[in-house]
Formats: C-alpha cells, structure tokens, sequence
C-alpha cells in the first residue's frame, strides 16, 4: 500500500502499525511527534493505530530555532 | 543589589536572557552556548524530519533545569500556528510556545492580527504563550486580554543585528502593559541587549548574533553579562538625558576669581 510520509509517497511491503513506521523510518525515534491524517497521535496509541492506504502521514520533531 | 525573579506563568527565573538554538555550526557550539548564557529558557522550532539523513536530537543538548519554548515558525496564519503549537505539545516537552507568524518573506515581519487569534485559542487551550509581534500598544493590549503571558516585541527584522530600532515604541510597551516585555530579534550585541534593559524591559531574546559568532559560547557569556548590567542599571533608576552639559564636579570654589565663561 502506498501511504504519503512527510509529503512523500511510501510503499509499504506490510500491513504496520505507527510504532513499526516511527522505527523504520525515523533514524532518531526519541522525540517523534506524529499526526495522521491531520490528527495528532499520542506516542502511547502508536502501537494500536495501524496505517491504511492513501494515509498522510506527518513525522515531525525539534530543531534548532530562534 | 538584590533583583526580583522574573516571572513568567507563575514560574521564576533568575536569568533574563533566552537564547535561541537556530543556525548554530554544530551542537557543542549550541550546548557550550547555552551554558555561557545562563538561560533558563531556550527557543527550539518544530520541522519534519528528513527521513534521508540522520540527524541529531537538538534536545540531548538542552539541559533538563531548562524551559523549552517552542516557536510556530513556518506558520502564515494563526491555524497553522495553533497546529505548530498542539504538535509541539504532543512531545511531552511542556506547554510553552513563542508565537511567530509571518508571511513575509522579505522582512519577516510578524503579523500582530493573526498572532492575537492564536494567543486567544492557544491561551484557552491552556499553553503558557508568548507572542512575537511588532511593538503596538494596540495589539499588546489585546494580547493582554487574550491570555497572554508575556509580550515579545522585536528590536529591529530577524537577524539583521540592528539592535533597537522601534526602541520609543518598545518603551511604550514597557510602561503600558501590565505583562514581561522581552524583546526579541534583531538583538546583534551585547550592548543592544543591554539598552533594553536599561529601559525596563523584563528580558531579551538573542540568537543569531551568538549563532554566527566566532566564538558562540563567548559572545553568550558577554550577553549574560550586558543583560545583567542593563537589569541593575535599570533598577538603580537611571538618570535622565540632559541636551546640555551638567558639571561633574563643583561649580564653586575656584581658584580664580573669575567664573569660567558661561
């Protein structure tokens, strides 16, 4: 299935779940903040949340700013 | 001279200097520099990671006794930067956030009316906010009315380094809202984080001038220090500016007879 990971389209081999995607495609996991589809998933409803074709997903963390 | 804490949502802090964590070379720069500076809080900015490269936690460089303030950079109106924020709040990181919206790309200049609508959700929503705008009594007053908890007025465009350039309107600020005045952007020297505090304001935000410097963790140092110094300046109650020269030393006495001319 094809899913939209940061604006960009993703195949995904398998059915996953949030954590599955934060691991493999996160390469600093702490600090991960998700929304899906416009709405934010807290880290501890990751594992349950499974990802369905035509998803968007965001993955967005901290950077330096002023 | 004792100094009162500054105070921010209830929560104390000895220093008046934040610094932001943008545009430093490497992340030992960023860390050394927030140690010079003696910041308790720091600004941080929220982006989508790039799923090609690694890159470092900017967090493991923030100390734990430090406040992280996050900022709606990248937001153009007030929704975006309500999302930005609730984001930011997800992490788990705290619920304080520096609003910033601009949709200039030239100037950079924020826009007050949006930023007053997001103070007003965000505030509502229980966030400790703390708006950037350009200095305008209107629009601090609303900001005042809107939650809240501090007011950040910009000394000159982000990252120019101009120092005090809206300086009368700031002052404004400063003796009308009943908030924190911390002036933020354009801060380029110690010398100009130092003037603000002389007028009164209740603490400066730097970022780009230590950034770019030679020796960031230096320059940090010399802003802790000027922070300081304008801080006890201001609260020795400074003296008035005269358009004429006033004698340092005694008028009388002389030992000649006749008065120096005038």
């Amino acid at each position: 299935m094809n899913i939209l990971i940061n604006g960009k389209s993703q195949q995904l081999t398998s059915a996953q779940n949030l954590t599955d995607i934060v691991n493999s495609f996160c390469k600093q996991p702490k600090h991960v903040i998700t929304e899906l589809n416009g709405n934010i998933v807290p880290a501890d409803r990751w594992a349950q949340t499974s990802l369905k074709d035509g998803d968007a997903l965001e993955l967005v963390t901290f950077v330096g700013g002023g | 001279m004792t100094d009162t804490p500054l105070v921010i949502a209830g929560k104390s802090f000895t220093s008046r200097f934040l610094l932001g964590t943008g545009k430093f070379k490497n992340k030992q720069d960023l860390a050394d520099s927030i140690a010079a500076s003696e910041s308790e809080i720091v600004t941080v900015a929220l982006r989508r990671i790039d799923l090609e490269r690694h890159e470092e936690n900017i967090l493991e460089y923030v100390p734990a006794h430090v406040t992280l303030l996050t900022n709606t950079s990248g937001a153009r109106n007030a929704q975006e930067a309500v999302r930005i924020a609730r984001l930011a709040k997800a992490s788990g990181c705290g619920n304080w956030v520096k609003i910033e919206v601009i949709n200039d790309s030239k100037y950079l200049l924020p826009d007050n009316h949006e930023t007053i609508k997001a103070t007003e959700i965000l505030a509502a929503e229980g966030f400790v906010v703390l708006p950037y705008i350009s200095p305008d009594l209107y629009a601090a007053r609303a900001l005042v009315k809107a939650g809240a908890a501090t007011v950040m007025p910009l000394g000159s465009f982000i990252g120019s380094n101009q120092g005090l350039k809206t300086k009368e309107f700031i002052q404004v600020l400063i003796n009308e809202i009943d908030l924190p005045i911390v002036v933020d952007a354009g801060i380029g020297a110690p010398s100009q984080a130092a003037e603000a505090m002389e007028m009164g304001a209740a603490a400066v935000l730097a970022n780009t001038a230590i950034a770019t410097a030679q020796d960031p963790a230096v320059l940090a140092h010399a802003f802790a220090l000027a922070v300081k110094a304008g801080r006890m300046a201001y609260l020795s109650g400074l003296p008035l500016q005269h358009p004429v020269a006033k004698a340092s030393s005694p008028l009388t006495g002389f030992l000649y007879n006749d008065v120096p001319a005038n």
